[in-house]
């Protein structure tokens, strides 16, 4: 035992300090970035576990509640049903995904442009976001239709209020030095407008788009609710019915996976453009 | 031959900006009272004073970021509006105030692209923003964006900025105030320099006694409650500055000077 130890002693007093101290921190970062892997993961595990055990313990029969191996089981045999679903989702949610965030994001322009527009505009657009979105889902299908254009207005709608209050914050947001500065540079409105206040407002603009990429699938299954016939929406609908409850968790994975996509595309934009965002 | 030289030759230079009566008024409170004064054309002003003086004010007064409610100001000869618009001079911040999006050279170049569409005509200074960079120590680093800079190398992409459009006056105010001694010290020296190489009057505003005899070739000492002014100090010490005048008895027998005449004001 004594003579191991002198041998590890020897071995690291022939070599440099400072290379060792690296090699340790080294060490110690790999063993934290697996770490912070392992330990969601292994929890993530352990629940999926305790739900399949439990769930054949009490032998709960397949309509109420299934196993994830029978989850795992839908996607895979029922891939394609979940994909030809998936696509009209993902059309109605990145449509309203531009249309609600691009009129948030001109109105937005408008209120801080003029007061007027803003004290005019902004109550009815409080009152608007007030309306739950299930209780105007509704009115819109029975504007536009069961189409496609009810669901992109309901998207639209759900993503529009976050982006337009973060967007007037966000144009507002400029040092009065900046403007100061502007001033004596005697920047025109439109210079101080396209120089300063709308690459300030970026970082709140995409802190609002975050929410939006999640929010605007909840609108488009929304909509699929009240009338559709194909769509993750109409699916859960369907497999509810039908206790195909597999399916139908099946479903509500795939919707997941599209909010997921959707946050994650934005989030590689928001890096890739506000870099200086610290 | 510089400038300052030429003036000191012949006794009387050209005024870079004269104020005549000038009251400053935010409301019923008084901000700068009957200030008249007139800075020679290269010259070196510090301005002190206690807190409410009005020493940003006087400075806000000149570049035309507030209108004098009473008297005159004139810049070249001009109105401050229209020296404005010929960007006779440019304002240096407390705060480097870059815009966090722009490298360092982009800040740099941001006068010369705003004022167009108003009909500025924009002086090009003789030096590129790249040798401006380069003027301020900046080689190397102009690719930067702001958050990758020290608070020093910020002051001094906002000193290359107020540089590009070749003012003839710049104004300062507490540029260095927020910076650690060294940084300052070094800042000071290359303040400067860059006085000694283009010839700029400058009117720099600081609340350090040590930094405005180290700098300036007069003092305005402004007196609070309301702001007007009280005295002409001239610091007659020797240009080409160094750290080490700040060690002679002669250098601090003006701050010495100065510090009783700030207590009394």
């Amino acid at each position: 035992m004594t003579i191991v130890e002198k041998t590890d002693l020897a071995e690291n007093a022939q070599q440099d300090p400072e290379e060792l101290a690296l090699i340790e921190q080294r060490k110690f970062e790999r063993k934290r970035r697996i770490e912070s892997v392992l330990i969601p993961a292994g929890t993530l595990i352990a629940l999926l576990a305790i739900w399949q055990i439990g769930v054949r313990l009490f032998e709960v029969p397949l309509y109420i509640a299934p196993a994830p191996s029978d989850v795992a089981e839908a996607l895979v045999n029922k891939f394609p049903l979940l994909l030809a679903n998936f696509w009209p989702t993902f059309y109605e949610s990145v449509m309203g995904f531009v249309v609600g965030n691009l009129a948030a994001v001109f109105i937005a322009v408008a209120f801080v442009r003029s007061r007027t527009v803003e004290r005019a505009f902004f109550p009815i657009a409080v009152f608007i976001n007030t309306i739950p979105i299930l209780a105007i889902a509704p009115i819109l299908v029975l504007i536009f239709g069961a189409g496609l254009t009810a669901k992109v207005v309901i998207a639209a709608l759900i993503c529009f209020f976050p982006t337009l209050v973060n967007m007037v914050r966000g144009l507002q947001a400029v040092s009065p030095q900046a403007l100061e500065l502007a001033r004596i540079l005697s920047a025109t409105k439109s210079e101080i407008f396209w120089k300063i206040r709308l690459p300030s407002s970026l970082p709140f603009l995409f802190s609002a788009l975050k929410i939006a990429a999640t929010t605007c699938v909840i609108g488009a299954i929304v909509g699929e609710w009240v009338g559709a016939d194909v769509g993750l929406g109409a699916l859960i609908i369907d497999s509810t019915f039908n206790f195909r409850a597999a399916l139908l968790y099946a479903t509500v994975f795939m919707s997941s996976g599209l909010s997921v996509m959707l946050f994650a595309s934005v989030s590689i934009a928001e890096r890739l453009i506000v870099r200086w965002h610290t | 031959m510089s400038v300052q030289e030429t003036a000191n030759a012949t006794g009387k230079a050209p005024v870079a900006a004269s104020l005549s009566e000038a009251y400053v008024r935010f409301g019923a409170f008084t901000a700068i009272e009957s200030l008249s004064l007139e800075i020679e054309e290269g010259a070196f002003y510090t301005i002190l004073g206690p807190s409410g003086c009005g020493k940003s004010t006087m400075l806000r007064l000149v570049s035309d970021l507030i209108p004098a409610a009473s008297g005159e100001v004139r810049i070249f000869g001009k109105s401050t509006e229209e020296a404005r618009r010929a960007r006779e001079f440019a304002f240096v911040f407390q705060d480097a105030t870059l815009l966090p999006w722009r490298t360092a050279l982009q800040n740099v170049q941001l006068p010369l692209e705003m004022g167009k569409k108003r009909g500025v005509t924009i002086p090009i200074s003789d030096k590129t923003p790249m040798e401006l960079l380069e003027l301020v120590g900046l080689k190397g680093r102009e690719n930067a964006l702001p958050h990758e800079l020290s608070g020093g190398m910020r002051q001094r992409v906002a000193i290359a900025r107020a540089l590009v459009c070749k003012p003839k006056l710049l104004l300062m105010d507490e540029p260095f105030g927020a910076l650690d001694e060294m940084t300052r010290d070094h800042l000071n020296l290359q303040l400067l320099r860059i006085w000694e190489e283009t010839g700029v009057t400058i009117l720099f505003v600081t609340h350090s006694i040590p930094e405005a005899v180290f700098l300036g070739q007069k003092v305005l000492m402004l007196q609070a409650h309301p702001g007007r002014l009280r005295e002409i100090v001239p610091i007659d010490l020797p240009y080409p500055r160094e750290i080490k005048l700040r060690d002679t008895p002669e250098f601090t027998r003006h701050t010495a000077h100065l510090r009783e005449l700030l207590e009394t004001c």
